[in-house]
């Protein structure tokens, strides 16, 4: 039913209704998918191009992504990680600040799990695997919460700080798998003690799929209701529109950017314990394989919504499942996918400039003819 | 003659080796600077520089000159550079995000074209002997100087005049510091943030083709190691004077010499934690340099990084 209220001045903001309340939200949800298929032509005129077909490299993706039931599995295990790096960029997002060294804290995170496991060698499995998660998670919290802290306190650019990070990162991981931590046993490919069977995290029931996924989903869900339905989260998307506003209200800005960076960098350590406990068995130099910058791609996609980021995941992961594939039959490049990735990521950002430009996703601009 | 230098050795390297690693710093810093001082900044050049890197290498392997391959890298690093400036000219889109997209764009491109060319030889860039007076080899190894570096320090000194006292470095620095005083001297803000950007973007492209013309001299996918965003940290550290970029490419240089330094005289220990001694430098440098409160000296005033 709807309400009419003729004598309202049109300058007074009604609750929209209907075809409006729907037209608002399309607005969201159309320029980014607009953008994501311009991104995909461009990338067809370069395969053109290149002589290859691009109908061809979607059937292979969609055969290898998504096509059977085991591409899926493949496809939402590779997902895993990448929601939960997503976090670790979406979240400190929501306060305007654009952190990208999320690696740095996955590949930390994943050390940390696996130094934790070989310390509590003996310990029951319902013990250490908790105390591994949250030795991971921590890490990781101080790491991109200290990129937060230097931001807030130092007026340190977050983004190259948090990027340089990951580089520190990676050669502190380096370090501690060929020295310190080292499993003698480990020749050809310098890792940490391997975990005992009891404390590697098996797959969901009756799926293919490990545990991470599910971890991951409800951290998405959990990240979700933390930004849209708490005070929290009202803080910081305030403090995100507006730092002075926010500062002039009395939020605590400062806490709200080291919460934040925090609880994102925690998420990006638990996409590193899975990746020991769940995927590789130990920590090596594999956890530094680039789930943290796919994860830049995701968050921007789903505009930085934690829900949304559900969905760019797992196509994402589609594609980066595929991409064995897609080279051996199209011989193509493995960099074929970092291609498809930047023109995407290009296509999202320019489309930002198109918010608000289509009368057609603003009910207030249309005319009252049409309107009501 | 052999000479036993002792631990001699150690520092001579190092100056040697700030000598050969400072160069793509010093390129990429001073587009920075350029491109900075307009009021944009481009956190692509990691992308530029490899891609850079790979059409420099290509071309000189193709024509077999090495400065054909410095002058393709040159091109290729200014489209980079252009299709930035050009992205960021539309309204509401953020430049610091357009470049991490260039630079996932610019290695993905490198990676793609460059397969091919990771197994051929090029023909490197020639480098002057600097050494001639000295008796001992590790001196005369140190100072093998190469051209490009000469290029740049000039560059550098011209720049930096550019900027004091010429027409084109005024409008650049108008433009940096207030959109719309640049407006009100009848300046088109967009067109020269683009063209700051351009050739910005054409530096860091020259910075690439050192990597793989010179040190170390081949094209692989792992020939950058962030130093296209370490330079863009340095610009910071350097206030934005093209001077102040040359010596902090020279520190850089050196933090950078340090690993393979260690290494080379035995010192494995900790041997990646050398490596990583750039990267240490670079966050304590901005740490060192940031405020939280006053806005940084000699920033621009348009500089979203700053504001």
């Amino acid at each position: 039913m709807r309400v009419s209220s003729p004598s309202l001045p049109a300058t007074v903001a009604r609750p929209l209704l209907g075809r409006a309340a729907v037209a608002r939200r399309a607005e969201a949800v159309v320029i980014p998918v607009g953008a994501l298929l311009v991104g995909f032509a461009i990338f067809s005129v370069f395969l053109l191009l290149q002589g290859k077909s691009p109908t061809e490299f979607l059937s292979l993706v969609y055969r290898a992504g998504f096509g059977t039931a085991f591409s899926w599995q493949n496809t939402l295990s590779r997902a895993a990680p990448l929601l939960l790096a997503a976090l670790c960029v979406a979240l400190p997002a929501r306060l305007g600040l654009v952190v990208i060294g999320g690696e740095g804290a996955i590949v930390l995170g994943g050390v940390g799990a696996g130094a934790a496991a070989v310390m509590l060698a003996g310990t029951p499995a319902a013990l250490a695997l908790p105390l591994m998660l949250v030795c991971a998670m921590v890490i990781g919290a101080v790491w991109i919460g200290a990129v937060g802290a230097l931001r807030h306190f130092r007026g340190v650019n977050e983004t190259i700080a948090s990027l340089l990070m990951a580089y520190i990162a990676i050669a502190l991981m380096n370090h501690l798998v060929e020295g310190p931590l080292r499993d003698p046993a480990s020749l050809n490919k310098p890792s940490t003690a391997p975990l005992d069977d009891a404390l590697r995290i098996g797959n969901l029931p009756g799926w293919d799929v490990h545990w991470g996924l599910a971890f991951g989903v409800v951290c998405c869900v959990l990240a979700w209701v933390l930004i849209e339905k708490t005070t929290w989260g009202f803080a910081a998307r305030i403090a995100g529109g507006n730092v002075r506003a926010a500062q002039v209200q009395g939020l605590p800005v400062g806490w709200l950017i080291v919460g934040f960076t925090a609880l994102g960098g925690a998420f990006a350590g638990m996409a590193g314990f899975f990746e020991v406990a769940a995927v590789h068995g130990s920590a090596n130099a594999s956890l530094a394989g680039g789930y943290g910058y796919t994860g830049i791609l995701i968050a921007f996609l789903a505009r930085h919504n934690p829900l949304a980021i559900i969905p760019v995941a797992v196509l994402l992961a589609g594609f980066e499942a595929s991409s064995g594939l897609v080279q051996r039959r199209m011989d193509l490049p493995d960099a074929t996918v970092l291609v498809l990735q930047g023109f995407v990521f290009l296509a999202i950002l320019i489309s930002d400039t198109l918010f608000g430009r289509f009368k057609f996703f603003a009910p207030e601009r249309w005319s009252t003819r049409d309107g009501n | 003659m052999e000479t036993d230098l002792g631990l001699w050795v150690i520092p001579l390297a190092i100056i040697g080796g700030a000598i050969r690693v400072s160069t793509p710093f010093l390129f990429v810093s001073l587009g920075e600077a350029l491109t900075e001082r307009s009021g944009r900044i481009n956190l692509g050049l990691e992308g530029t520089l490899v891609f850079g890197a790979m059409s420099g290498y290509a071309a000189a392997y193709l024509t077999g000159s090495p400065w054909l391959g410095v002058f393709a890298a040159a091109i290729s690093g200014a489209m980079f550079g252009l299709l930035h400036g050009l992205i960021c000219s539309l309204p509401k889109v953020n430049d610091i995000a357009v470049g991490i997209a260039m630079m996932i764009l610019g290695m993905g491109l490198a990676f793609y074209f460059g397969k091919p060319f990771v197994q051929p030889v090029a023909p490197n860039l020639p480098s002057i002997g600097f050494g001639w007076w000295s008796d001992v080899p590790q001196v005369r190894a140190a100072l093998q100087v190469n051209v490009l570096f000469l290029i740049g320090a000039v560059l550098a000194v011209a720049m930096w005049w550019m900027f004091r006292s010429t027409r084109v470095g005024l409008i650049v620095r108008v433009v940096g510091d207030s959109t719309d005083a640049a407006r009100a001297m009848g300046l088109r803000p967009a067109l020269v943030r683009i063209c700051a950007t351009a050739v910005g973007g054409a530096f860091a492209g020259v910075g690439g083709a050192y990597l793989s013309l010179y040190y170390p001299g081949s094209w692989n996918e792992g020939i950058s190691s962030g130093q296209g965003l370490m330079a863009v940290a340095l610009v910071i550290f350097a206030r934005w004077n093209p001077l102040a970029c040359f010596g902090a490419a020279l520190l850089f240089g050196g933090a950078g010499a340090l690993g393979p330094t260690l290494q080379s005289v035995g010192v494995s220990e900790g041997y990646y934690l050398f490596f990583a001694a750039p990267y240490v430098l670079t966050l304590g440098v901005l740490i060192v340099t940031s405020s939280p409160t006053r806005a940084m000296t000699g920033a621009p005033g348009e500089l979203s990084i700053t504001k």
